[in-house]
């Protein structure tokens, strides 16, 4: 545990000199509500998650922020009853508009679960199957994005002489940064971690934390985490949810020292939740 | 007496009480199993699949009576299991919300529980009085509306087996729905489906009443489906009814044939399914 203590020191410094005046903006929700039937699950949510930060939304369980991340990619979408009403920007468009095309947003937003899912197909096909969704590649091209994508994924090495097997047949942490180097492989703007390390044990958090610092040079990543060290590990800016609502929001150093809100506080320090 | 002593007592009555309900399921199965094999053995020589079935007294097999089962049961599963696969397909992964789905599960479960006399009569009203005979292709036909709800039943329950997550996941990476149906979750379902086929075609391959009525049977051989064609269920009614000791003995070795035949699929439908899930 001391190692992840000394991890969280190290990454604090880092994020000491975020200002986010000068960050650029990936997504930003503005009035954004979301409703699953008759229930107001997100209230008036306003923020902004920048180009190449981690965005780490914490909160009690409830409080929406699983909601709030399967909003940016439409995930909601697969259930009729749940509806989302305001504004997600993306690149000076929002993503709520009907006319947005799912597969597309899909393949620029990526999300990875809380448990890990590969699919009942070989390693090779499991990366292959997101690319091949969006592009023609000839096989040799293919084979090398699988490469490219199990190393971003910090997997190839484990894996590079078993490609045909079965996906399923990998490890608990070894499958969830299958399902990484999958959405990596699409090659999207955003990753959303749903979660990522709830089913792992504690090395393979460590490997997959030390990964999302890695990826954030290329990617914008948003996770969801119920663990508070893990958000002060990983993340360069913090939501802090409750009930549906935003909290409080800011660089995770801000968050964590000098918390401006009460109840964030109260969380933080473990008084409640 | 004391609260563990109870305990223990209703969890040793609970459990003889299971053991015995086994017992008896069991012995009836193993004597009916023992029953087919020391009769059935007697009957059993190369004649039975070289020759086509006697008249009585005379000398022969069942050759033409396991060649029209074997084709009949092989188209009715042909025609039935895709229709089947399509229709749960629908009903897991289109059909759970909305009216239609509701209706034809509804619909679907009747099938499934109609006695196979009632789909056998139904057959002969359109079919066989139409087409002014018995035959193989009116055999095939009632065959497969009895393979069709079971198929449909059995996939869709394996569909939904397939954890949400999965579908997610494969959504996420901005499949469209079709390719995540067939790539990802009748993949993960597909150990499943095809148990549910095999389970389908040992239901089919003892049904004689679907037969009698629209196949009938034939002394001859014959693999011409205009014609009425020999099959083993239907052999084995008339053969066994028979007072005839020769024909008697045929009846023996169907059944025998027929149960083995079942009992195989059903191991290698466990044993399939048992694979996957370990896998």
């Amino acid at each position: 545990m001391s190692f992840a203590v000394a991890r969280g020191r190290e990454q604090s410094t880092i994020s000491g000199n975020l200002d986010p005046a000068l960050e650029h903006c990936q997504i930003s929700a503005r009035n954004f509500n979301f409703y699953y039937g008759k229930f107001h699950a997100l209230k008036d949510i306003n923020l902004d998650i920048y180009k190449n930060r981690v965005t780490a939304f914490i909160g009690p369980s409830g409080c929406g922020k699983s909601t709030l991340l399967r909003t940016f990619n439409r995930m909601y979408q697969l259930y009729p009853e749940q509806r989302a009403e305001g504004q997600l920007l993306m690149d000076g468009r929002n993503v709520l508009d009907r006319d947005i095309d799912l597969i597309d947003l899909r393949a620029r937003v990526g999300m990875v679960f809380q448990k890990p899912t590969p699919f009942p197909m070989s390693i090779f096909e499991n990366i292959a199957f997101g690319v091949s969704m969006h592009e023609k590649l000839p096989r040799g091209l293919m084979q090398e994005r699988v490469e490219w994508a199990l190393r971003k994924g910090a997997l190839w090495d484990e894996v590079k002489d078993k490609l045909n097997q079965s996906g399923m047949s990998l490890s608990g942490g070894q499958q969830q940064r299958l399902c990484i180097a999958r959405c990596i492989a699409v090659k999207p703007d955003v990753i959303l971690l749903d979660e990522p390390t709830s089913a792992l044990d504690p090395i393979s958090t460590a490997r997959i934390e030390e990964l999302i610092t890695e990826l954030k040079k290329d990617f914008t990543i948003a996770i969801v985490t119920h663990n508070m060290q893990q958000a002060a590990r990983v993340s360069d800016y913090t939501a802090y949810m409750y009930l549906g609502e935003l909290i409080e929001v800011g660089p995770t150093d801000g968050i964590f020292i000098k918390p401006k809100n009460k109840a964030t506080e109260d969380y933080i320090t473990g008084r409640f939740g | 007496m004391n609260l563990r002593a109870r305990r223990k007592l209703i969890n040793s009555t609970a459990l003889m009480l299971s053991m015995t309900a086994m017992a008896f399921g069991l012995f009836w199965l193993l004597w009916i199993l023992f029953e087919v094999l020391r009769l059935g053995v007697g009957g059993l020589s190369p004649d039975l699949f070289t020759k086509m079935t006697p008249p009585p007294g005379g000398d022969g097999g069942l050759l033409n009576a396991i060649a029209g089962s074997l084709v009949m049961v092989g188209l009715a599963t042909f025609v039935g299991t895709p229709i089947g696969i399509l229709a749960g397909i629908y009903l897991a992964e289109y059909g759970q919300r909305g009216w239609l789905g509701a209706v034809t599960r509804f619909i679907n479960d009747i099938l499934l529980s109609a006695p196979s006399i009632v789909i056998g009569l139904f057959v002969y009203a359109i079919l066989v009085i139409q087409m002014k005979g018995f035959s193989g292709i009116a055999g095939v036909v009632a065959l497969a509306l009895l393979v069709i709800p079971v198929v449909v039943r059995t996939t869709e329950n394996m569909l939904l087996l397939v954890p949400n997550s999965l579908r997610e996941a494969a959504f996420a990476l901005g499949a469209q729905k079709w390719k995540v149906i067939c790539l990802v979750t009748a993949r993960a379902a597909r150990a499943g489906i095809v148990t549910g086929v095999l389970l389908a075609v040992a239901r089919i391959a003892g049904e004689t009443a679907p037969l009698l009525f629209t196949a009938l049977s034939n002394q001859f051989w014959t693999i011409n489906l205009l014609e009425p064609m020999a099959n083993l269920p239907v052999t084995i009614f008339k053969f066994a009814m028979s007072p005839f000791v020769d024909w008697q003995r045929l009846a023996w070795a169907g059944v025998f044939l027929i149960t083995m035949g079942v009992l195989a699929l059903n191991i290698i439908a466990r044993v399939l399914f048992k694979e996957e899930i370990k896998r």
